[in-house]
């Protein structure tokens, strides 16, 4: 392959875009759900299991829990690529992060609603 | 006045090394620039660049005390001794405080600094607005002394790909110019997840710049038009 620097992949605004948006679903969960935890009676087991028995908790931290994953991903992909030069080993590395917050996402739906 | 300054020649030196000096200054000696041209006079093989001595030819951008900055708008009561001078981070090294500014010049001209406008040009000049005139304010200041994207850790680690804070504010400063007609190309030419994505709106470059400019709202301003664009 000829040694040459290529850019102009055309993306990078949809992902810089999802990285807000997705920052400010984080945050105004973080502070309803702050909300609900000191607005409990107590904060036991009982509470806790109560607070994460409506459909509505579940569906909200759910979505919080896919922004924080895509969050990431954006993330750890901009670490990749200031650190990551080999093109092989980048894409490898990618591959592992997306499989993994793909399983961690899998993974916390099934536990939200497995109560 | 005691100054820590980086030496290299790699035609006789193996590696680069820091050297001290301890020079007297004479009381006309108020700017950083007037400092280092009295230490050449005392050792002759100290290498810089300087030129217009004055803030408006960006030639002698160099790390002072670890912050970039122009020294011949850097007043000498201000810094803390021993003064360490260092060439500005990031770029080859030609010799001692003098840096091969290639890379930053390729990434100037990879934004088309000029005006592109296919209509004919008119007898006399092309007519502004004063609101539209006002848009360049803060853009067309830029000396292009480098010393903000030479701050900039994105332009560090990619300054093949990424175009650095400099070279996006020239890239905004003719998207904001209403004489200007390739605002669409512009921002086609800018969509990358490296050219214009690597800034992660950390700010060194508003921090150094000696012409007080702020790479990072123009930058911002950019990536507003994108979102314009295509939501």
């Amino acid at each position: 392959m000829v040694k040459r620097i290529v850019v102009g992949a055309h993306y990078g605004l949809r992902d810089w875009l999802a990285q807000r948006v997705t920052a400010v679903i984080m945050a105004v969960y973080l502070f309803f759900f702050a909300i609900a935890l000191v607005t409990q009676p107590a904060l036991d087991y009982a509470s806790w299991k109560a607070l994460f028995a409506s459909q509505w908790m579940r569906l909200a931290t759910l979505l919080f829990l896919l922004a924080l994953n895509y969050h990431a991903w954006i993330g750890v992909r901009d670490i990749f690529m200031d650190y990551i030069q080999p093109t092989g080993i980048r894409l490898t590395a990618q591959i592992v992060v997306i499989l993994a917050l793909l399983a961690c996402s899998i993974w916390s739906a099934q536990i939200l609603w497995s109560a | 006045m005691r100054f820590t300054i980086y030496r290299y020649d790699p035609d006789r030196d193996e590696k680069p090394y820091m050297q001290d000096y301890d020079v007297p200054l004479e009381p006309t000696d108020k700017m950083l620039l007037d400092a280092l041209v009295r230490v050449k006079t005392h050792d002759d093989t100290l290498a810089f660049r300087r030129s217009c001595r004055e803030g408006v030819c960006g030639s002698d951008a160099i790390n002072i005390n670890g912050k970039n900055g122009l020294a011949c708008v850097t007043k000498v009561a201000d810094l803390k001794e021993p003064v360490v001078l260092r060439p500005l981070p990031g770029l080859p090294i030609i010799r001692d405080l003098i840096v091969d500014m290639t890379q930053f010049f390729a990434q100037y001209h990879s934004v088309k600094p000029y005006l592109i406008n296919d209509e004919p040009p008119p007898e006399t000049e092309r007519l502004q607005s004063p609101e539209d005139r006002a848009e360049l304010e803060g853009l067309y200041e830029c000396i292009l002394c480098a010393c903000c994207s030479t701050s900039c850790p994105s332009f560090w680690w990619n300054p093949d790909k990424f175009v650095g804070p400099a070279g996006l504010l020239q890239a905004y400063r003719f998207i904001a110019d209403s004489r200007d007609q390739a605002t669409s190309e512009r921002l086609d030419n800018l969509e990358d997840p490296y050219r214009l994505f690597r800034c992660h709106s950390i700010m060194n470059c508003v921090d150094v710049c000696p012409k007080s400019l702020n790479p990072t709202r123009a930058i911002g301003k950019i990536k507003d038009l994108m979102v314009k664009r295509m939501v």
